[in-house]
């Protein structure tokens, strides 16, 4: 294998964050005798800490995290934008950063003196520009703007432009971040097509993307980066596997917090002593998109916890669509009752009343609950499209009066990998006449 | 920084391009536009030969015409101050560039000064013009060290736009203490009143360390008045000119030293 197109080694980069100095000025700097002191930092923070990969040349390779896992950092130190606290990155060939498109452009003059200027900024010649000038415009299909000053650009022509410069730079190297998201949909083909083509023709390609469909489809290999650290790189489907799994359960945990914080501000449990419930549900749940978190009830039957069950059979809040999903509640009847109707309704994130049922629609008769109990609903094959939902449970009479209701306490997400719209997800297939061309994309 | 200072030659072709993107970008869509490099100075000299003729009469015989006399050191002062005023904030006008986009940084500041440096051209055709209208003959001899001086002056107020504008990165104070500094810098450098007046010869000594004195002395000696230069401020000029490619180092130096930090602070 020849020498790699970019090798980074035992790279950290330290951010310094001047948190004294915010305001400080040079006045107070003085009069404080800390003028040296202040210029240097109070607090580090490592945007990047021992990160080493390598991208063999002609190999794409996506870089994937969360916001502010270093993504951009690595990227600006492989530009030379930055320079890293320890380690060493080397670069082979010319380098063209798509990182912010347009960055140099003056609003006052034209599109084509920008151009040139851009170009320059680049590292181009003014030759190389003329020779190319003609291609730029057409690629940013501005043929009739481009003696107009920038400033009279929409922010679409301005990004395209900027895009097009970039592009024509013919880098050996190709850094791009996030800049696909500039264009309308025939533009955005466009830049992959470049892409493609400079796949074709053994460039080698740095992206920094949140579109894990695009690494899958378009990277020879991808890298997961994570506060700051290298937690894997190889075959895209695996690492974006990986991936989608710690965020996963990242997610988890920030649903199971709030639930938590939006319980505890609810309040305490109804007691028994005030008696009747106030709201009927059925009335309550048609005025969905106004209702707010909530517990209410006389109390005389207590859902004292709520569980949401996963098809492994562990307490989860991620589901995937078409797994089984088990929604747990423990009651308590301190004092036995005989009219109650245990009941489930389930919300989608805009409030839309997805599916609510309870045990007296269902045709189950009560006779009588006492004491500790267990209630299991249980869905074989949870069929929604990918969003997060929320949760009503209840145990009322059946005039509808609440012993206690749950108004939106509990959320679930759903995952899925096919992206999908609208709600609920019939189980369903496709065919097709043999004289139909068609075949799964791999 | 040896080997930075080399490369900044490699930015020859930027830098010009960007000296004229900002002459170009600078009266666009004004309804004279060019001509205002032009104006700006012309109407300043009337209003000068105005207060110094009717307001302020002139009584000192070797500096009439006053007007004159007094826009041989004003020109360049406008350069020098002008180019520090816009040098100091380049870095953080021009921070886009320098946190996206591989950029030399030095070339924001030296373009400032450049393209003041125009200006300043540019206001010498005014000036020559005003010579032929008073029907004034400079000593043609002089005019050979005309292009030294300017030469002195660009290498001085390179060096001082670089580290005004690495350290005005860092303390933004810089840029308003500068527009006073200026001010004041101005009135204690002979422009307005000759040199050789009673309250400057007292004080010699203090005007000797006003790098600015040495300038303006010397575009008076070379433009305005008679009698030779080299008899005249040349050797203190050509001092100062060693002085000034030190300070163009040390300005470059410090510079070069917080380099790394406008990435993440400007």
């Amino acid at each position: 294998m020849s020498s790699p197109a970019i090798a980074l080694s035992h790279v950290s980069k330290m951010y310094r964050r001047y948190s004294g100095r915010q305001f400080a000025t040079l006045k107070s700097a003085l009069l404080q005798r800390s003028l040296l002191r202040d210029l240097r930092p109070d607090e580090v923070f490592l945007a990047l800490d021992d990160v080493s990969f390598t991208v063999a040349k002609g190999q794409t390779l996506g870089v994937i995290g969360r916001n502010g896992s270093g993504k951009s950092t690595a990227l600006k130190l492989v530009a030379g934008i930055t320079k890293p606290t320890s380690g060493t990155v080397q670069v082979q060939g010319r380098i063209s950063a798509l990182i912010e498109l347009g960055a140099g452009f003056h609003p006052e003059i034209s599109g084509r003196e920008n151009v040139y200027i851009n170009g320059i900024m680049l590292g181009l010649s003014r030759r190389e520009i003329e020779r190319r000038f003609d291609e730029i415009v057409e690629f940013a299909e501005l043929e009739d703007f481009i003696d107009a000053p920038v400033k009279t650009y929409s922010s679409g022509m301005y990004m395209r432009l900027g895009f097009a410069v970039a592009i024509h730079v013919d880098p050996d190297v190709l850094l791009v971040d996030e800049v696909l998201a500039v264009g309308d949909e025939a533009f955005t083909h466009k830049c992959l097509d470049k892409f493609s083509e400079f796949k074709r023709r053994n460039k080698t390609i740095l992206l920094v993307t949140h579109s894990l469909g695009l690494v899958e489809r378009f990277c020879d290999e991808a890298l997961w980066l994570d506060r700051g650290r290298n937690r894997g790189q190889g075959d895209p489907t695996r690492i974006i596997g990986a991936y989608m799994t710690d965020v996963e359960r990242q997610e988890e945990r920030l649903l199971a917090e709030t639930d938590a914080r939006t319980k505890e501000a609810v309040g305490a449990p109804p007691t028994a002593t005030n008696d009747d419930g106030p709201v009927d549900a059925g009335e309550a749940a048609a005025d969905m998109t106004r209702a707010a978190e909530g517990r209410w009830g006389s109390g005389g039957v207590e859902i004292t916890g709520v569980t949401l069950v996963g098809s492994h059979g562990t307490p989860t809040q991620i589901f995937h669509t078409g797994e089984s999903i088990t929604i747990r509640l423990s009651v308590n009847a301190p004092t036995p009752v005989t009219d109650f109707v245990f009941g489930v309704g389930i919300f989608n994130a805009e409030g839309v009343f997805v599916y609510g049922t309870n045990t007296d629609i269902e045709e189950y008769e009560p006779d009588e609950l006492s004491g500790e109990a267990e209630v299991a609903f249980i869905v074989d094959s949870l069929d929604l499209v990918e969003g997060t939902y929320k949760l009503d449970v209840a145990v009322h009479r059946r005039d509808g009066a609440a012993y206690d209701y749950h108004r939106l306490l509990y959320t679930f997400r759903v995952k899925s990998r096919v992206k999908d719209v609208g709600i609920y997800r019939p189980k369903h297939r496709w065919e097709f006449s043999p004289s139909v061309k068609l075949r799964p994309r791999p | 920084m040896w080997h930075n200072l080399a490369t900044l030659l490699r930015y020859r072709g930027l830098i010009r391009s960007l000296v004229a993107r900002e002459l170009k970008a600078r009266y666009r869509g004004s309804v004279l536009g060019f001509f205002w490099s032009f104006i700006n100075p012309l109407l300043l000299l009337s209003i000068y030969t105005f207060v110094f003729t009717a307001i302020l009469p002139n009584r000192d015989p070797n500096t009439t015409p006053y007007s004159l006399f007094m826009f041989c050191g004003l020109l360049p002062w406008t350069w020098f101050s002008s180019s520090l005023n816009e040098a100091a904030g380049s870095l953080i006008s021009g921070a886009n560039l320098i946190r996206k986009v591989l950029f030399p940084a030095e070339v924001l500041p030296i373009v400032a000064v450049l393209a003041n440096m125009v200006h300043f051209f540019l206001g010498l055709l005014i000036l020559t013009a005003f010579f032929v209208w008073h029907q004034y003959t400079p000593d043609w001899l002089d005019l050979v060290w005309f292009p030294l001086v300017v030469a002195i002056q660009l290498i001085f107020t390179t060096g001082l736009a670089l580290a005004l504008s690495a350290l005005t990165v860092h303390f933004r104070d810089i840029r308003d203490l500068l527009a006073n500094l200026l001010t004041f810098w101005f009135f204690a450098t002979p422009i307005i009143y000759p040199y050789y007046g009673e309250g400057v010869e007292q004080w010699k000594w203090l005007f000797n360390l006003n790098p600015f004195f040495h300038l303006s002395v010397s575009y008076q000696e070379v433009l305005f008045f008679r009698g030779s230069f080299i008899e005249g401020h040349l050797k203190l000029l050509l001092l100062f000119g060693v002085l000034s490619v030190g300070v163009f180092l040390a300005g470059y130096w410090v510079f070069d030293r917080l380099r790394d930090s406008f990435a993440e602070v400007a």
